[in-house]
């Protein structure tokens, strides 16, 4: 029931998305703009500097996936939907994994096309040099803020202040995160690649997205009732 | 927990007052000199803090899956205090750094640790006073989240910073300086403990009066 | 996948439950009980604490004190089945306004483990919808939107039937076949607890009445022949 459930919910995201595209279009235009925002304020003499290009990969990614996050959980506000899922005869934590693989797949969508456009715009073609190791950095990182970000998002549906609130709850929690994904990159990017240093991250990743996806898991129920 | 506040009281009182006279006496570290003092207060802070979060973490726990109000008042004090002691942290400890090292802030591991706790923990206080109805469920949250988090941000910012290793702020310590160090320890515990008190009461008093403005409605 | 035979009961207890928020009480100390085959309308000026009653009925929050029972037993006990026998119909309708009714209406029956096309294909009949499945609900009047709410509500059979405010917005025709519907369903064993501030609604509908006001039960009892004189007296007692 569980994993069904799950999977339901996921689709029917997906299906509603399908006749819009409004979230998917505006988190992937918004995650782009960021890059550029953060171009302008970095470079110099037409070079990144320093480990800039990580920095500003992750940081496009936190950013877009926040407001990614506040307009997914809106649209369960209008009509009261997420009450309805609620009812639903499925653990409830079912839902929060449904809602869950859905930020997943639109922040993995956002990355396909962050990447490379930070490996463009800053030279960081070395980015593709390990592509393995940057697809576990990124998916543990992505992993890891959704994690947190999903659960505190949903739990904010019926607050105050819901739209500002997320980020600062979120922000802090997942500091970790971005500080692991960060110098990651920049480990992968610094020429020779230094691949043990990548390796070392991603175990940190990997460590907070096991104990914060059972945290967000075990919590989800007792947070939602009202 | 009302008869043993007097107590404690008068005991906090006295290692606090008493504190100052122990550092004095204490030994000059070799590099630093005088101003290497003011980690007899510096440490103890983070004693202090980590302990609250400590408490905030467990209350929350507790209050989140049992809805238990006292729990809820705990976990709230604690992360007020874990607040204060935080900041006492991030005070002194600047003004340790501008003297030794010459800048304010050069993101020290620790401290830098400690500026994410003290922010997540703020933000539960905001969660409280501008989430609304229901806010008390958040702020839990943010008290086991903010506990989880402790250790990865210890790893992460430690292995963070030693990539670029730079002097440690707290030196090996002398026999001669555990004295002074850890009575002071146990004065801002005690202290630690003395506001947690103070503050669970208040709790308990705005319970009691909101208690008193149902009944009135009868 | 639960059955709905394997949680079942006859009876729904609100035992001394009281909800409040800071200061703020919302429910005060209310008990009743409501019975298999009972239409009990939960009767109250606005603001009286009715729809925070129905929201605890099905298991959305939990009192700050006190506690409700399904059939003698905690919901904690009973796990996520008890939901299969809990249906709602609130005021906010609960419908996905990109999706169209069948799509909507699927989803629902998908997530209750219900085989769709039979269920489904009912549900939109008893709508007056079937000529407009395929359209997305946004598309709809406030009184279409209703009715489709009102089976999905209904889709899975459920025992406990929690209706809150269901007539807002409704011509009499539909009023009508609420009513009828209601009825049948309470023919047929469930328990349909209705909360309404409309008496003339209520009127010839409900067989017992639980009165609200100011998160107070005032009144418990059977309905008697004339609603509003019934009301008028309990009010005008206290």
């Amino acid at each position: 029931m569980f994993f069904r459930t799950a999977w339901l919910v996921l689709r029917k995201d997906v299906a509603i998305e399908a006749k819009s595209w409004e979230v998917v279009t505006t988190t992937l235009f918004f995650a782009v703009s960021c890059v550029l925002i953060f171009a302008f304020a970095l470079v110099k003499d037409g070079r990144a500097v320093g480990d800039a290009a990580a920095g500003i990969l992750w940081i496009a990614i936190s950013f877009s996936g926040t407001l990614a996050l506040g307009r997914t959980f809106e649209r369960e506000r209008y009509s009261e939907t997420l009450r309805a899922l609620l009812l639903a005869p499925a653990p409830r934590a079912a839902l929060y994994a449904g809602k869950l693989m859905g930020m997943l797949a639109l922040l993995g969508l956002a990355e396909l096309l962050l990447v490379p456009l930070v490996a463009l715009l800053f030279q960081a073609s070395a980015l593709f040099s390990r592509p393995l190791l940057l697809a576990g950095l990124l998916a543990g990182g992505t992993v890891g803020f959704c994690a947190v970000g999903t659960l505190f998002a949903a739990m904010l549906v019926r607050a105050r202040s819901r739209d500002v609130l997320l980020p600062i709850l979120l922000y802090p929690i997942i500091i970790p995160v971005i500080i692991a994904g960060v110098r990651g990159t920049a480990a992968l990017l610094s020429a020779p690649p230094d691949e043990p240093t990548a390796v070392m991250w991603i175990g940190v990743l990997t460590a907070f997205d096991i104990v914060f996806l059972t945290l967000a898991l075990w919590t989800f129920e007792p947070l939602m009732t009202e | 927990m009302r008869k043993a506040f007097g107590p404690i009281a008068v005991l906090a009182g006295v290692l606090l007052v008493g504190a100052p006279f122990m550092v004095a006496r204490a030994p000059y570290e070799s590099t630093m000199g005088l101003v290497q003092k003011i980690f007899y207060f510096h440490v103890p802070s983070w004693f202090a803090m980590f302990t609250a979060i400590g408490v905030c973490g467990v209350a929350s726990l507790i209050h989140l899956f049992r809805n238990n109000p006292r729990a809820d008042r705990i976990a709230e004090a604690a992360g007020e205090v874990a607040v204060l002691f935080g900041l006492m942290g991030l005070v002194t400890g600047p003004l340790w750094g501008r003297k030794s090292w010459g800048v304010w802030w050069q993101w020290d591991a620790k401290l830098t640790i400690a500026l994410l706790l003290e922010m997540t923990f703020i933000s539960g206080i905001l969660v409280r006073k501008y989430g609304g109805p229901g806010s008390d469920k958040l702020a839990a949250a943010v008290g086991i989240f903010g506990l989880a988090v402790t250790p990865f941000v210890y790893e992460a910012v430690n292995i963070w910073r030693t990539i670029h290793p730079l002097t440690s702020v707290v030196p090996t310590l002398p026999a001669s300086m555990g004295a002074p160090f850890w009575f002071c320890v146990a004065a801002f515990m005690l202290l630690m403990v003395l506001l947690l008190m103070v503050r669970v009461n208040l709790g308990k008093r705005q319970a009691a009066l909101d208690e008193l403005y149902l009944a009135y409605e009868d | 996948m639960p059955t709905p035979a394997s949680v079942d009961f006859d009876t729904v207890q609100v035992v001394d439950v009281s909800r409040h928020f800071g200061r703020r009480r919302a429910i005060g100390n209310v008990s009743f009980e409501a019975r298999s085959g009972d239409i009990l309308g939960l009767l109250g000026p606005n603001g009286a604490g009715k729809s925070t009653l129905i929201t605890m009925l099905a298991t959305l929050a939990a009192p700050s004190r006190g506690e409700i029972r399904y059939g003698g037993e905690s919901p904690v006990r009973l796990g996520p089945e008890l939901r299969t026998r809990i249906g709602l119909l609130a005021h906010e309708l609960h419908l996905y306004p990109e999706l169209s009714a069948r799509q909507n209406l699927r989803f629902f029956a998908e997530l209750h483990g219900l085989a769709p096309h039979p269920v489904i294909d009912e549900a939109l009949e008893n709508a007056g919808l079937a000529d407009r499945a395929e359209e997305a609900v946004s598309s709809f009047s406030r009184g279409m939107r209703q009715r489709l709410a009102l089976e999905r509500s209904l889709l899975h059979a459920p025992r406990l039937v929690l209706f809150d405010e269901p007539f807002t917005g409704l011509d009499d025709r539909a009023v009508g076949l609420i009513a009828d519907r209601l009825r049948r369903l309470a023919a047929n064993g469930a328990i349909v607890i209705l909360a309404t501030h409309d008496l003339d609604m209520a009127e010839g509908l409900v067989n017992r009445i639980a009165l609200i006001r100011g998160g107070r039960l005032l009144a418990d009892e059977p309905a008697g022949a004339g609603l509003r004189a019934q009301y008028r007296s309990i009010i005008g007692a206290r």
